[in-house]
């Protein structure tokens, strides 16, 4: 789960991570009397959605008048920004922050996620803040200062060196300001279950202070239980609707662009059929994991969401079934095709426990629009020419 | 011969009285693992399926003598489980829970190295090594004995590849389901090594997915180590960069962890990579061919 930038401050703030001070508003009136409040002579307005690259598609201004300020969350709010990381479709601004102005001497970076290979946090730094990390870390990796951190140890005093050594911090005072900078970061990055977390640009003031101007942070998703005040952060409207609907019953579903949606079990299985669509030449419209127990709700739930998609011209159904036999699976497909108005062709491929009855079961129902396959091969071929019409 | 586990494996089952438990354990016991006993805290000294019930893995140990657990716990109680494991003296702990926070895999794995304790998953399906032994919840009947290793990320296609592997008439000697998640136990390279010197061994099935670098771990030791023939799919080829496709580790991040890169590390190995999962029989067939 991600949350916005100016949830991600206020657990900054929490634990002593310096930030700019901010208002959230809703509406442009609201932005302007935020502004107010906040005092001073120059504001920044910025869009808050999920994702980065928010200034560059126009989502973050700078305002020099309280009018100003009114003008830009006007121009800001309800435009629909589009970021290297949102798709071409952009993403809906409903929400800006309006924040003080801060004196910038120095950008840098900060992030902390984890190191997959080594099983901890790291925590990422460089000198060259304001750019997105990935373009740092392709052409200029030697430029981002990485230092794992074992949970079992803490954040030690040699990790703190590590960093501002690295990032070529000299002055004293500056450096036992990073340090504590840092250390909170990987504090709170423990302490709420984050997956990752993301500060740039991080500034340095021309008085030699450290300020979060930006803040992005992921949790993971399996811990957010012991998180209430995390859950609560949850913003619904960032998420896609249809991908909702589906984890609230247990399946797992992914939009794409093709024409053949697919209802498979396992993720790994959901994968390999749409690579295997891909491969023999069609296009897969989902990722669609029904989980372990394929039964007759969630295949009619499964049906109903792909069916959504008026570019979906034929669906594979493709099950492995194992401790789940395959002849109840079946019976399950055809009572979901009584629940579910399917209008378009369905193959329908079941391997595994009791395969041959599940077949018999689905030849016997008789139903014009159901096609049975031998295999994962055979079903892909079959939904790529049912798909062509053929 | 096999890998880890085999017909003479005593294993327990934390968890074991729960639903899941108690369903998967019955149906182990049906395949024909040794399944010793079992621990649910508070039940101590009552019987469930005919085996004895502890109250903590120390006696469930000292009493039985097993070396295996397969945990079926709650997703919040996974590390204390599995870190419990470590400290009585079990030797590999098969994690089937799917769920369990990152952050206390991290510590229970850090653990469990410490006690030399060998994990496999967590959110896997286990491992089983054709008609001896099935710790995990895999359908038994698909694994006939053979002499293909099979190392899987993902349950399902574990099932799809044993399946075109025993079609082809070939067997399985041992499959192992290592998960999907940021953090696992035995992984490509741990498990690698084990086939490559078991004799009953013959090729290796390898079946991977989009995110992390284990892959190219893999291929980097394959390159340097592995003798038998390899056969690998890597799933993901058509997913959405920075989308999880249901696995808690299947994510390209940073445009890093595709299966693009991952199949060209595993080509460069010598390893034979098929694009599709419904080749992997038929590549099999090949490379034992070849032999």
């Amino acid at each position: 789960m991600n949350i916005h930038e100016y949830q991600a401050k206020q657990i900054f703030a929490k634990y002593g991570v310096p930030t700019p001070r901010g208002i959230i508003a809703n509406t442009p009136a609201q932005a302007m009397t935020n502004a107010q409040e906040l005092g001073g002579s120059v504001w920044v307005v910025k869009a808050q959605i999920h994702a980065g690259g928010r200034g560059l598609g126009g989502g973050v201004k700078l305002a020099k008048s309280l009018t100003e300020v009114k003008e830009l969350a006007s121009e800001i709010l309800g435009m629909t920004l589009v970021t290297h990381q949102t798709g071409p479709e952009g993403k809906l601004v409903q929400k800006v922050y309006i924040e003080e102005g801060a004196d910038i001497a120095d950008e840098l970076y900060l992030g902390v996620v984890l190191d997959r290979a080594k099983e901890m946090p790291v925590i990422m730094a460089s000198t060259e803040g304001g750019m997105a990390i990935e373009d740092v870390a392709h052409n200029t990796p030697e430029k981002i200062i990485k230092v794992a951190v074992d949970p079992a140890i803490g954040f030690q005093g040699f990790h703190g060196r590590e960093l501002v050594f690295g990032l070529g911090i000299t002055d004293k005072a500056e450096q036992g300001k990073f340090i504590k900078f840092a250390k909170a970061l990987y504090t709170l990055y423990l302490e709420n279950d984050a997956e990752m977390i993301e500060i740039n640009p991080l500034v340095k003031t021309g008085s030699g202070d450290f300020i979060a101007l930006d803040g992005k942070m992921g949790f993971d998703d399996s811990a957010l239980g012991r998180h209430p005040d995390i859950e609560d952060m949850r913003d619904i409207s960032e998420e896609d609707a249809d991908e909702r609907e589906a984890s609230r019953h247990g399946l797992s579903y992914i939009a794409l662009d093709g024409e053949i949606g697919c209802m498979v079990n396992g993720a790994g299985l959901a994968m390999g059929t749409m690579d295997t669509i891909n491969y023999m030449g069609g296009t897969p419209a989902n990722f669609l994991d029904v989980g372990g127990s394929a039964n007759a709700q969630t295949v009619a739930k499964g049906f109903e969401i792909i069916l959504k998609n008026p570019k979906v011209k034929a669906i594979f159904v493709n099950i492995f079934g194992g401790i789940v036999r395959c002849d109840r699976i079946a019976n399950g497909i055809l009572e979901a095709t009584k629940m579910i108005n399917v209008n378009v062709p369905v193959i329908v491929r079941l391997d595994g426990t009791n395969a041959p009855e599940a077949a018999e079961i689905l030849k016997n129902a008789n139903i014009k629009n159901i096609i049975v396959a031998t295999d994962l091969g055979d079903g892909a071929a079959k939904a790529i020419a049912a798909a062509k019409g053929e | 011969m096999s890998i880890l586990v085999n017909k003479d494996t005593k294993v327990i089952v934390q968890g074991f009285t729960g639903k899941e438990g108690s369903f998967h354990a019955e149906q182990c016991m049906a395949y024909g693992t040794k399944i010793v006993g079992g621990v649910t805290p508070n039940k101590g000294g009552t019987t469930h399926l005919g085996q004895p019930v502890f109250n903590t893995v120390q006696e469930a140990v000292s009493t039985t003598g097993a070396t295996v657990s397969m945990i079926f716990v709650p997703p919040a109680f996974v590390a204390d489980a599995v870190m419990e494991a470590a400290e009585a003296g079990i030797e590999l702990a098969v994690i089937i829970t799917e769920g369990a926070p990152v952050r206390d895999m991290q510590m229970a794995k850090a653990h469990a190295n410490k006690f030399n304790m060998k994990t496999i998953g967590p959110n896997c399906p286990g491992i089983i090594t054709a008609e001896e032994c099935k710790i995990g919840i895999m359908p038994g009947m698909i694994f006939k004995k053979g002499n293909i290793g099979l190392i899987s990320k993902s349950g399902t296609l574990t099932y799809e590849g044993a399946n075109q592997v025993c079609n082809e008439g070939f067997g399985i000697s041992t499959a192992v389901g290592i998960g999907g998640d940021p953090i696992i136990g035995l992984s490509y390279k741990q498990l690698l090594p084990m086939f490559e010197a078991d004799p009953d061994t013959h090729a290796i099935v390898m079946i991977g997915e989009i995110g992390g670098d284990l892959e190219i771990q893999a291929a980097a030791y394959i390159k340097e180590h592995i003798t038998k023939p390899v056969v690998a799919f890597i799933a993901g080829q058509t997913a959405p960069a920075g989308k999880r496709m249901g696995h808690a580790g299947a994510i390209i991040s940073g445009g890093a962890g595709t299966a693009a890169e991952k199949m060209a590390a595993l080509e460069a190995a010598g390893v034979r990579v098929v694009v599709s999962p419904a080749e992997i029989g038929k590549a099999i067939a090949e490379v034992m061919a070849k032999r």
